[in-house]
């Protein structure tokens, strides 16, 4: 028997070392890996979390019109019904939650109008465009329309 | 004191009734917070895109930068403008700074132009995921494209395999970035940044196992596109309206 241990001596060391660094590689990954792995597929669902908790800077709608009922009522009954409030006038949540924590700042009216009414080639033939060179002779905007209903 | 079976018995009857009792009475009152409402299992996010009402006017992806606090030159979203001229093999696309502020004019009448408003196709079987060694990269139960920041090498495989070109590499975190379809907003009953402004509503999030979604009704209605739909990625990005030439 002692013979035998002796000749195969060179197999079973090996073979322990091999046992004992597969157990301590199954001890590590257990330690490293969170426990609920895999719970919906190959990823932590814990970065679900990590990803839901950012925070929100656009407010919505419905929550502008809450207060904001009068500009809401003017901009129904024109053409920029469907525009956002915050489309033009930015992302104001911080405003939504504690309205004196942010005073919303004025919209720089000929950047704003240019952007979407410019007259472009690829725009849609039917979406009302200007060449705001020729249209008003500088003047701005505003001074002729009213943004809330835009009609004159 | 001697206790009988008889009185051992309706002793630990009663003791059970009692304890039953006040577990009812704390599922009812519900001591604990209310659980989130948002279940992922009734969810299968996507969006379409109606390329006839796309004014290039660059609100989306303002609204994206905001809201995501994307670094100024990269994009989550973006618009390019295609302008198509006969018999040419090549369209002439354009997008200065992924339209940010719009684009100057076009002002060529008779070339076919158009704006194609871009972001990720939320693809349900997603190149990008496959590759990820890591399992930093993943379509979530309800349908969105998701990076998990804290287990991202930072190796790029899923920017080289994105077919869309959709995700860069954060220039201060040095892990991937990309359009998270505003998780954050569309679990909390908000719909996304870019399409709350969207001033023509040429894009709009939709819910395909939500019955009640206008969704149903547009995609029998019209005909519809993905982007590159022989690269089988399943996109949920839906586009109106889509020119052979957009790639």
């Amino acid at each position: 028997m002692r013979r035998l241990i002796h000749e195969w001596g060179h197999l079973i060391r090996p073979a322990l070392v091999l046992i004992a660094a597969m157990g301590l590689f199954l001890v590590l990954r257990a330690a490293v890996i969170p426990k609920d792995f895999g719970k919906y597929g190959h990823y932590r669902p814990g970065a679900l979390d990590l990803v839901r908790s950012r925070p929100i800077r656009y407010a919505g709608q419905e929550t502008c019109v809450m207060c904001h009922d009068d500009e809401a009522k003017t901009r129904a009954a024109g053409k920029h019904a469907h525009v956002a409030c915050e489309a033009c006038h930015g992302p104001l949540a911080q405003h939504a939650g504690d309205p004196a924590s942010v005073t919303p700042k004025l919209p720089d009216v000929a950047n704003l109008c240019r952007r979407c009414h410019e007259k472009d080639a690829a725009k849609p033939k039917d979406f009302p465009q200007v060449v705001t060179a020729e249209h008003s002779g500088g003047a701005a905007c505003n001074s002729c329309h009213q943004p809330h209903n835009p009609h004159l | 004191m001697d206790i009988s079976r008889r009185d051992l018995f309706t002793m630990g009857g009663k003791l059970l009734i009692l304890a039953s009792v006040g577990a009812t009475l704390e599922q009812i009152t519900g001591s604990e917070e209310a659980p989130d409402s948002y279940k992922m299992a009734d969810h299968w996010w996507g969006m379409i895109i109606d390329i006839g009402k796309c004014i290039g006017c660059g609100n989306c992806v303002r609204a994206c930068s905001n809201e995501n606090a994307v670094p100024a030159g990269y994009f989550r979203t973006w618009v390019e403008r295609y302008q198509i001229e006969e018999g040419k093999e090549n369209p002439r696309v354009d997008s200065p700074n992924g339209a940010i502020d719009g684009f100057p004019r076009a002002t060529d009448e008779h070339l076919k132009s158009f704006f194609v408003p871009k972001l990720c196709n939320q693809c349900a079987d997603s190149p990008c995921v496959q590759v990820c060694p890591v399992g930093a990269t993943f379509v979530s139960p309800d349908g969105v494209v998701l990076v998990d920041e804290t287990y991202c090498l930072g190796c790029r495989y899923c920017v080289q395999a994105c077919p869309y070109g959709c995700r860069y590499l954060h220039p201060e975190k040095n892990t991937v970035d990309k359009c998270t379809l505003c998780y954050h907003r569309i679990t909390k009953g908000l719909t996304t940044a870019c399409c709350e402004n969207c001033p023509t509503g040429a894009r709009w999030l939709v819910d395909f196992k939500n019955p009640k979604d206008p969704v149903h009704e547009f995609l029998r209605r019209n005909k519809v596109q993905v982007l590159k739909p022989y690269m089988a990625t399943k996109a949920k990005v839906y586009y109106k309206d889509l020119d052979g030439s957009v790639r």
